[in-house]
């Protein structure tokens, strides 16, 4: 097997953090290579570096043999080398086409017409379903994928990276993302997949390198390792991997909702028609596709979005059209992770104290904001939750991911609510990390408070929670049962019950 | 009859400057540049293409003049934003103060050497005069059709414009620099390149605009009080108002421009309204504009989607 890339001693340092520390790895062609990690142990600046985006502060590259100096995404591209981010690097108003020939010389002679052809003919060799006419931003997320692989495919890309390709993707459209991913590697070329998802690792690379806090810690064959070990690797030490799922007694129709619609700002439905019913003891898991109304569910819930058509009833009393503190006040509490984190309940150059003041400054009596409580708060939740901080005087910007989230989550359920509505709060977390805010979770439903929790890992979906209610395109598929159900069948409700493309 | 076609000379005479603006604007913010030095690059042009024609005589040296001395304004505009990251409302704004001043400063000290406020040789009003088209029918008193050569220039421009946003690869990269900076990068794109070549070209172009109004609005005099005078914000507000569109921009410009001069073709006999109710009129259209524009909000307003915000590939 030839080697494709060969990264000696990379070393990338983000102010004093150090993403990627003295890092090496050898990438032949016709294999596929899983780069695992965790979240934050530097699997995506390393291909970052590879692709041109970041700059390393130390080590060499070789392609093909050569040293190479990769000043730009151009570079990158003229090497032969093709990433495809997580978050998809697509002009949103461009059509599929557009995307693709941007940035790429016309070849002398060809005609558009010859263009379309041979992006057509790319597209059937590694049979792929694409309309090159369609706008990126009336695309499914997997459709958006097949425009960046081919956008890869046209530009001769015989290095290709992908960073968590499977993350916003159902069970089925894995399945066909992995057989054309084995199609590439046996025409030829090299294919590096990033991922923290072991049972990806094990049913398509052929080789894995494990990545731990910027340390290449390990390099293995996949054929002679198992998911036990590679867990250990990951995170440095033994874990157990199991999600508790405690039997509650449950209290019914906490929360019920009937027929609520919503409307987005292009006059479409974001919620269509949603009924379901949450009882007190329960963690009710949401599934779907990203984008397919979980966001305004839980908006619609706090009162930050208006319902057009519908009731929510909390105990038996309509909420709709009450203020969001009066809906807090009752006892329901959200918090909602989004992909930057920090966006929606935290403020992030504030420090811990004024952050839980942010829930509770209404309640002094004074005119004058009553700090002690809330540093006392503050100070409690660091104690309890084991939050890493310089202090309660930090700034939460200081702090890293997994302790911004339990910040949220603590000052949350500090409240004491009745109905605790969660959106991805292990989004970004390491594993270790998340399962504290699992049992954070646990704790809740024992406590008898009826919990939403939205999520994006089917898997860790179908652990914790007692039901899942699936969201396909704002329309609520079934709610099914968490212990008899699998992920394809999630899959299939995600997808609108028709069978994925 | 008669009157109808001196009002749409009147319309193409006040218009021509805005849609010399306008364009100027657009190009830059297809890159994603909201350069809000318009007022400022204006007045830089109105200035340099005066002195330049009356050092030389020559409408082409104006013209260069005044294109060169705004795009240098813009090129300074584009160092800073695109090299240095500056936050690009305010290094507009800075942009039109300074350029404002600017050319009151020069063309005062220009006015006390020549010891009064220069005018232009009539020769050379005769090189940028407007082509008279006789309008067949309109009695013995023949009223004509008057377009300006500088006119067809910047329809032509708009034109030429649109076919290269609309028809060729580099027009696709340079609006991919304005929408998704950071995809066009990943795609090759040198962005950059294309944020620094549509502001530098765009401010030249608002230059002309400029000289436009030194040259010809005012009849060949100097008299600041009288030339650009906020149509550097009305050009603004007018790439909002033609949805980024350079064909749009020729019609909301003219549009604009009838709306200038509408005060010197209603009779007090129909209605008596205040002359300073006419000069508000196309500021007061500016501000209906923007409020109508911002109240349809979705993805096909043709907003590039990443204006206003600068590019750093770095960034985490």
């Amino acid at each position: 097997m030839k080697t494709a890339i060969e990264l000696q001693n990379i070393t990338k340092r983000f102010g004093t953090v150090v993403a990627n520390d003295n890092v090496n790895l050898n990438i032949n062609f016709g294999e596929i290579v899983a780069l695992l990690g965790e979240n934050g142990s530097g699997k995506t600046t390393l291909m970052n570096i590879l692709s041109g985006i970041y700059q390393p502060d130390g080590g060499a590259i070789f392609i093909r043999g050569e040293q190479a100096h990769i000043a730009s995404p151009r570079d990158a591209q003229r090497l032969g080398i093709g990433m495809v981010h997580q978050h998809f690097k697509l002009v949103d108003v461009f059509t599929a086409y557009e995307n693709i020939i941007l940035g790429m010389p016309r070849v002398k002679g060809e005609s558009p017409a010859e263009c379309r052809a041979r992006i057509e003919n790319l597209r059937e060799e590694y049979r792929l379903t694409l309309s090159l006419d369609k706008r990126v931003h009336d695309m499914s997320v997997s459709e958006k994928q097949t425009v960046e692989i081919i956008k890869l495919l046209y530009r001769g890309a015989d290095v290709l990276v992908l960073d968590e390709p499977t993350a916003v993707l159902t069970p089925q459209e894995v399945g066909h993302l992995f057989a054309m991913l084995s199609r590439m590697k046996k025409s030829g070329r090299a294919v590096v997949i990033i991922t923290h998802k072991l049972y990806e690792v094990l049913s398509i690379s052929d080789r894995v390198a494990v990545l731990r806090r910027g340390q290449c810690v390990a390099e293995a064959v996949t054929a002679q390792t198992d998911s036990r070990e590679l867990t250990n690797l990951m995170v440095g030490r033994p874990v157990e991997l199991k999600i508790e799922r405690p039997d509650t007694r449950k209290a019914p129709n906490v929360l019920a909702l009937t027929g609520v619609s919503v409307k987005n700002s292009d006059g479409g439905n974001a919620l269509k028609d949603v009924s379901f019913s949450l009882c007190g003891g329960e963690i009710l898991g949401v599934a779907g596709v990203a984008g397919s109304g979980q966001k305004e569910l839980c908006e619609v819930i706090a009162g930050l979005v208006p319902a057009e058509t519908g009731a929510i009833l909390y105990r038996g009393r309509n909420i709709i059209g009450n203020s969001p503190a009066e809906i807090i006040k009752k006892g329901i509490s959200m918090s909602f992770i989004p992909e930057d984190r920090l966006g929606m309940g935290l403020v992030a150059s504030m420090d811990l104290t004024h952050n839980m003041l942010l829930k509770s400054y209404r309640s002094g009596k004074l005119p004058l904001l009553a700090k002690a409580p809330a540093k006392a708060l503050a100070t409690e939740l660091v104690d309890r939750l084991k939050i890493s901080t310089p202090g309660v005087a930090a700034p939460v910007r200081q702090l890293s991911g997994g302790n911004v989230q339990k910040v949220l989550l603590g000052r949350e359920i500090s409240a004491q609510p009745q109905v605790l509505i969660t959106a991805y709060p292990v989004r970004g977390l390491d594993i270790h990390s998340s399962f504290t805010i699992y049992a954070l979770l646990n704790e809740q439903k024992k406590n008898g408070v009826a919990v939403l929790f939205v999520g994006e890992d089917l898997d860790v979906l179908l652990e914790l929670s007692d039901r899942i209610l699936v969201l396909c395109q704002g329309e609520v598929m079934g709610i099914v049962s968490a212990k008899d159900a699998t992920k394809e069948q999630l899959g299939l409700l995600m997808t609108g019950g028709k069978e994925g493309a | 009859m008669d009157n109808a076609i001196n009002f749409i000379n009147a319309a193409l005479f006040a218009g021509t400057p805005l849609l010399f603006g306008t364009l100027g604007e657009l190009i830059s913010e297809k890159a994603g540049c909201l350069n809000l030095g318009v007022e400022g690059m204006m007045w830089v042009g109105a200035f340099a293409g005066f002195f330049a024609a009356l050092q030389t005589g020559s409408a082409m040296l104006s013209l260069l003049a005044a294109f060169g001395a705004a795009a240098l304004c813009a090129a300074v505009y584009a160092f800073l934003t695109v090299t240095l990251r500056a936050n690009q409302n305010v290094t507009g704004l800075t942009l039109t103060t300074f350029g404002v001043g600017l050319s009151l400063v020069l063309g005062s000290a220009m006015c006390q050497a020549n010891g009064g406020a220069p005018n232009l040789p009539g020769s050379f009003r005769d090189k940028i005069a407007a082509f008279k088209i006789p309008i067949p029918g309109s009695g013995d008193d023949v009223v004509k059709l008057a377009v300006y050569p500088l006119t067809i220039f910047a329809i032509v421009l708009c034109i030429s414009a649109a076919v290269f946003y609309k028809k060729t690869r580099h027009g696709l990269s340079v609006r991919a620099s304005g929408e998704n900076p950071a995809a066009a990068d990943a795609a090759g794109v040198n962005v950059s390149a294309m944020k620094y070549a549509s502001i530098i070209l765009g401010g030249g172009i608002c230059g002309i605009g400029g000289a436009f109004m030194s040259l010809v609005t005012a009849n060949g005099a100097w008299m600041p009080a009288g030339i650009v005078n906020g149509f550097g914000w009305i050009a603004v507000a007018l790439v909002i108002f033609v949805r980024w569109k350079p064909m749009l921009a020729i019609l909301g410009a003219f549009v604009f421009g009838a709306f200038q001069s509408m005060r010197y073709y209603i009779p007090d006999s129909v209605i008596s309204i205040p002359n300073a109710f006419y000069q508000m009129l196309p500021f007061v259209l500016t501000l209906i504009v923007l409020i109508v524009t911002s109240m349809r909000k979705s993805v096909h307003a043709g907003e590039p989607a990443a204006i206003g915000v600068n590019y750093y590939r770095e960034e985490r």
